[in-house]
Order: structure tokens, then sequence, then C-alpha cells
């Protein structure tokens, strides 16, 4: 399948949230990360899906990777740095819902 | 102190836990403080990230060798992303108790028997004859 057949759904800029839950499974999503808001900061690539590569099938189709950025106070509930502090990490589109 | 939100399995990384489908591994320690058991009590952060070169044995350079001869970039008996699987599947005892390259050369085991190129009977054979010198 061609990259091309599969498309970004979110654009830099746009706020998502990432999905709650535990599916079981080998999973590249974070637990602290999970329920949490926050901004795409950047298009990181389309690739085959590491989470169903991971027991020995294809990964297709293809899923768009997103560099996400989220405010640390919004991740941290104790969190006593400055409100500017953020924290970035690379989550796969089907663990983002739009805002 | 805010109280952390109760999770809803409480995880015990200072026993054995059984990892259920629909549970995080042992991998998965963001955020996670340790042997204060669940629902936010207690516990202690890992601490700071040590910053000083590790020096490698001759036999973690063999077990990331033999990586590299039978993983993706080799034989391919099997990809990066199920060596990560196995690693992550490993019970939170094996998984803290046993260093980086120990996870790994654990990992490859169980690959290599759950692909049938080896099987446990064989590794526990040549291991065993390995002891006896």
């Amino acid at each position: 399948m061609a990259d091309a057949e599969v498309a970004y759904g979110f654009a830099p800029g746009q706020r998502v949230r990432v999905k709650t839950g535990d599916p079981p499974g080998h999973i590249r999503t974070p637990t602290y990360l999970r329920g949490k808001e926050g901004v795409i900061e950047d298009r990181q690539g389309i690739y085959r899906n590491p989470e169903e590569l991971a027991f020995g099938k294809p990964g297709l189709p293809k899923k768009p990777l997103y560099l996400v950025r989220f405010r640390q106070q919004d991740v941290w509930r104790d969190y006593s740095g400055p409100g500017t502090d953020t924290l970035s990490a690379d989550i796969y589109e089907h663990w983002l819902e739009a805002i | 102190m805010v109280k952390r939100v109760p999770r809803r399995v409480p995880l015990t990384f200072t026993g054995r836990t059984l990892v259920m489908a629909g549970m995080p591994g042992p991998h998965d320690i963001g955020g996670k403080k340790f042997g204060g058991g669940g629902q936010g009590g207690g516990g202690k952060t890992t601490g700071a990230v040590p910053r000083g070169e590790h020096v490698f044995a001759a036999w973690e350079k063999r077990a990331d060798a033999i990586n590299r001869l039978i993983g993706g970039g080799g034989k391919q008996f099997y990809i990066l992303d199920e060596m990560r699987r196995t690693i992550e599947s490993l019970s939170p005892k094996d998984y803290f108790s046993l260093s980086y390259y120990e996870r790994w050369i654990r990992a490859l085991e169980m690959l290599l028997v759950e692909k049938g190129v080896l099987t446990r009977a064989e590794i526990d054979g040549r291991l065993a004859a390995l002891r006896q010198g």
C-alpha cells in the first residue's frame, strides 16, 4: 500500500486529546498521556502500525505519526514547574481524537 | 501534595505481578512510583537519570551482535517491534531485576522459541553443557 493512500487527519497547531483505555497488546502510547490534551506540533511520517507489527502482522493500513506537545501542568497533577514547560511525544493517529 | 488518581488496577512493582491483557506492561512506568503499591499512596520515584557512560561488557556486546545477526537487520527471525513486545511481556519482577541486555537475551530466547528456530530444551541443554565446561 502506497503512503499516498493514507492521509494525515490532523494538522500542526490542531488541538487533540489522547484516547483513554488500556487495550491489550503492544501499545506505543504511554499510560501517563492517556486522556491528556495537547497540540499537534509536527507530522512525523506515515508508518506501518507498530502495535500490529509487534505480533508479526503486516501493520497495514499504515498510520500517521505525530509529534504532540503537552503542557507539563496538564500531564502531571502536582507539577510545580513553570506553566511554560512542555513535553512532546510521538503518538499515532489512532490514539488521538480531535477536541 | 495532590493525590494521584487511583489506578483501576493496583500495580505492585516489589512483588510478582501477573501482567494481564489490558494492563500496562512493566516498561510503561512514566509518572509511577515504586514500592508503595497502588492507589497513589507512598512509594518513591526512580530518581535522577544516571548520566555516566556505561562500559559494555563482552557479553553485552555479544548480545547486541547476535541481535543484529538474527533480528530485523539480519536473518529476520523477528523484527524490532516483536522484540519490544516480548521485553514488555516480562513480569515486573523479571523486568526490574534484569539489566538492559539481560532483558534482550531473555527476549531473544523467547522469540527464537516462539518462531520455532530453537526449542526451550535445546537452549537449556546447551546452557547445561556450557556450565559443565
